[in-house]
Formats: structure tokens, sequence, C-alpha cells
């Protein structure tokens, strides 16, 4: 299975595990810096991990530091390997956009409907350039 | 389409007048490609939350803007930081992490920005006209900006918003340009109780429904009736920004682009009408608190946004002289302290074993002592929403009287 998105963001060809996220998140306050753990109590995935993974997000909510806080995981290694976004949000993306000016390797992001999103849970997928693959 | 920009601003993405100039103009245009913006724009001002410590990374943006001779162009307001640089509360940051916190706060005094160190810049008296263009950042700042004030700001993130204040630029886009300012659907609350709907707890639960129901739209409360005054508003779009993107609401009749419906739906039909219920409201209510028991709390925090003097004012009438029995922590602005100082007033709280908090507050920094499975009790919709994750604490919400008999007590009080 492959779909092709568009490039948000441009990063190096990754994979890793698909986590899908099942609701919206605010990356301030809903995911820790230190370790990439969902930490929002009120998230249906709250406890998982999203470092290394190729992370589905259906959409962002909240807080103006999400940005703040993925180029933090950026730093410290524990940002998802790809991330796949509905649309743009430019505040979480700025991360990325950031980490690069200050030369930190940063995953891709693409975007892709979220209606295509649930045929990629359960797999591992690789995102290369614009594609989405399940390997 | 593609992204059009002056003499000047390439001048600046050249380097012409410095790097750290033409880093802030990058990343503005960077941001501007993303998001489809034909053209940048001037800002008038910006209200900066990048200074808030979440790891190195920040600290060191900040150092390379500072050592590639960055300034402000524009009035630039400080949202809150990891530190109470006022030293009224003493934060648990220690070693490296309360080292980078004071460095990055540092850098942004040094890019140019103000001290101000407050979530709520709009009471302390950064207060753009109505229809200006600024570039501002905190999610309840940008909600108030918009909403109560009629000035015209995205809901820029951290890194963007002190690059348009140094740049004095932001992309054309969203909430800069009227036809992305209309209400697409109403929030009708005419059915609601009065005397809910004149408690205080009435402004967070429902800016939380709204945040929740609202995504990404943008939506107009009907049927409130008489103003409800600044406090409430900034404690409706606080609570309605944790639960959802909203970045600007109308309320009929009260706020500035919202004169009539008529108005801010520019004649048309809106896509949805949502007509709150009681039941809405008591489901609302009682998604604020998590705590699963109800008899112990082990804190109370209120302040999310900051306290303004009058909500300061009420804090001290309802404790009419008692004292406290668990630690109170009540977060404002350096702004309100100055106010609270002059009277006394700060000195009579302390005694009364109250913790003022000021340039920070308990929920973005450790102030409250580490505590898995403690239950904090707070009036704030935002506290609510973010105590869990950053702090550990369960929530238990009720409104600032509840918060005080309950603190006075040492147990949970409800319907003081």
């Amino acid at each position: 299975m492959m779909h092709s998105g568009k490039i948000l963001v441009e990063g190096a060809d990754a994979s890793g595990p698909a986590l899908v996220l099942s609701q919206p998140i605010s990356f301030w306050g809903g995911v820790d810096p230190k370790s990439g753990r969902i930490a929002d109590v009120r998230h249906p995935q709250c406890g998982v991990n999203i470092a290394g993974t190729v992370l589905f997000l259906p959409g962002t909510i909240g807080s103006s530091s999400a940005s703040a806080v993925l180029m933090e995981l950026v730093r410290n290694g524990h940002a998802p390997a790809a991330m796949v976004l509905h649309e743009p949000d430019a505040i979480l993306l700025l991360g990325l956009i950031v980490a690069q000016e200050m030369d930190w390797q940063t995953p891709p992001a693409i975007q892709l409907d979220r209606g295509l999103y649930g045929a990629f849970e359960g797999h591992s997928v690789r995102v290369k350039k614009s594609e989405i693959s399940a390997i | 389409m593609s992204l059009e920009l002056s003499a000047q601003e390439r001048s600046t993405l050249a380097g012409d007048t410095g790097a750290g100039a033409a880093m802030a103009m990058r990343i503005v245009v960077e941001s501007a490609r993303l998001l489809g913006a034909p053209r940048l724009i001037p800002v008038q001002s910006a209200h900066i939350d990048g200074a808030l410590y979440h790891g190195d990374s920040g600290t060191l943006f900040a150092e390379k803007l500072v050592e590639g001779g960055a300034k402000t162009a524009v009035r630039a307001t400080l949202n809150v930081g990891a530190l109470d640089l006022t030293g009224c509360a003493r934060v648990r940051l220690v070693g490296h992490e309360r080292e980078m916190a004071q460095r990055m706060m540092h850098a942004y005094l040094d890019l140019g920005c103000e001290p101000s160190w407050t979530c709520a810049p709009y009471q302390s008296g950064h207060r753009p006209a109505l229809g200006s263009d600024v570039a501002w950042g905190e999610s309840n700042a940008v909600v108030f900006c918009n909403s109560v004030l009629g000035a015209r700001t995205n809901r820029y993130g951290d890194f963007l918003d002190i690059a348009c204040a140094i740049s004095g630029r932001a992309p054309d886009y969203g909430l800069h340009r009227s036809e992305n300012r209309l209400a697409r659907f109403v929030f009708d609350v005419s059915g609601l109780d009065r005397a809910f709907l004149e408690s205080e707890i009435a402004w967070p639960v429902l800016g939380s429904l709204f945040g929740r129901l609202a995504g990404t739209e943008i939506g107009v409360v009907a049927g409130i009736g008489k103003h409800p005054g600044e406090d409430a508003l900034k404690a409706f779009g606080a609570a309605a920004a944790s639960s959802g993107s909203v970045g600007l609401f109308h309320m009929e009749g009260i706020t500035p682009e919202a004169p009539d419906l008529a108005r801010v739906l520019r004649g048309a039909e809106p896509a949805e009408r949502i007509v709150v219920t009681g039941q809405m409201v008591r489901d609302a209510q009682a998604r604020l608190s998590t705590a699963e028991r109800t008899d112990r709390i082990d804190a109370v925090a209120i302040g999310s946004p900051h306290l303004s003097v009058e909500e300061f004012a009420r804090l001290r009438k309802l404790l009419a002289g008692r004292r406290v029995a668990v630690p109170f922590y009540a977060c404002t602005g350096r702004h309100v302290l100055s106010e609270l100082d002059r009277d006394g007033g700060r000195v009579t709280l302390e005694a009364q074993g109250i913790t003022v908090v000021a340039d920070t507050c308990v929920v973005v920094t450790p102030i409250m002592a580490d505590m898995p499975g403690g239950v904090l009790m707070t009036n704030s919709g935002k506290f609510a929403h973010y105590a869990p994750g950053n702090t550990g604490y369960a929530v238990l919400y009720g409104s600032m009287a509840d918060c005080v008999e309950s603190a006075v007590s040492g147990r949970p009080r409800f319907g003081a």
C-alpha cells in the first residue's frame, strides 16, 4: 500500500512503526518534551511514545508552544521518524523549520488526508520524499 | 501561489542588516510559504511566548539570534518564563535547567523585549488598536487580542513570534484578513439559567465547551445579555483556546466585531446553530475535573491567565482574613504585583498562607510539591486542562469561592 502526499517540510527518508493518533493532540502539555511520551491523561493513547514512529496526526489543538516541544524532541533524539498531517499546522511545523536553522536533522512532514490513515495502522511505514508506504 | 517579497525584505534575507535579522526573516518567509501566504505584512507589536524553557533547544535558538545581532523592530512584551525573577515564589528548577532557563530569559531581554513576563499582557497595558495587525503568541493572549480587542493576529507559535518581532513582518494569512474573521456557527446560550450565566464558573465552563465544539471554526456566542466583564472574557477565551484551536471568538453585542449577529455572519446563515443546554454545561463542567475522589485536596492554584487587580480584590474579600490550610498559589504578573505591594496586599496574603507567584505559573514550571496522585483545586479552565499532564496532579474544578472555602477547611467544599 502506498499513498502520495504533499511535502510540508523536507527531511531525510525515514521509516518506523505507524502510530495513528485517534484524537488531535496538543504537543505542549500533551507530549513530554524529554521523552516523547504522550502525557495528556485525556488522550486515549496516553502513555504511548511517539519517538521513532511515523506519526499520523489527525489534528493538533491547544498551546502555541507546540513548536518548542517538537524542536526539543528533535534535538534530544525523541522526535518521530516522520510526521503525517491532515493539514499544515504552522505552529507545529515551525519546530522543524527552526531546528533546520539550528542545523539539526529533522524528520520529514507530509500532508495526507486523514481518511487514509487507518490503513497504515499496525504496519511499519516508510516515508520517501512525498510517498508513504507500508512495508 | 508564490510569495512576493519587497526589496527591503529581500535585502534583510540577504543579510544586509545582519545574520540575526536574516535568520528571523527566513523563519517568517518559510512560515509564509508553508501557509501559502502571498506576501508579508507589517505588524505593530508582538507578544512573545518563546521565553519559557522547555529544554536547551529554545535557549540555543534565542542565543543564536542574539549572537547574530538581532533586535526587535516593534514593541514586544514577554509571556511567562520558567523562573520567578521577582523572588516571590521558589521554583524547583536546579543546576543546568535553572541556568538554561535563566540564560533564555536574558537572551530575550537582549533582543529588546520588555520584561512583562505575563500571559495577560492585555491587562498590563499592551492593548493594540482595533483592526491593527500584530504577531502574538500564547493561546489565551491571542484569543483575547483578536476577540476582545479586535486587533488581528494568528496563533504565533514559539520562534515565529520573535521572528516577526525582529523582522516587523508576518505572513498575510488567516486572521489578518477580514474575510477570515467572520463567524461560521452560532453558540446560543439564551436557554441557560440566568443565575448560571451570572456566575464566575460560567465562563471557563462555557469556554471549554465552546473550544471543544469549535475545532478550528470561528463561532459567535449569542444570548449573553449584559457584558460579563473583562475577566470573564479572559477566562472564556483561555478555556476555549485550551480545549480547542480557537484563535478568535465573537460575542453578540459584546465583542467589537459582533455588534449583532447579521454583521458577524455577514448576512449569511450560520453553518450550524448549537443550542447549549443545561446538560451540556453540566457535562462540560464535570470534564474539567479529573480527580476520582472528591474528599481531599492537596493544593489550590488560581491565576491562569494571570490574576488581575480586580481578581486579587475578590480573593482578599473571599478570604476575609482567614488562613488557608493547604498550599495556595495565586499566579500573576509583576504589573499586578506592584499594585498589590502598594497597599501591603501581598504581605497580608502571604500571612494568610497564600503564595503569590509572579513572572511564571505553577503549570509551566515546578513550583508545587512533587506529589504523584495529588489533587489540585482550581477555578481556571486552562489550569484544569493542563495541570494533569504538566504537574501530575489530578484536578478538582470549582469557583474561586469554592477554592477559598476548600483551602481554608482543608477539604473540598462546593457551592460556597
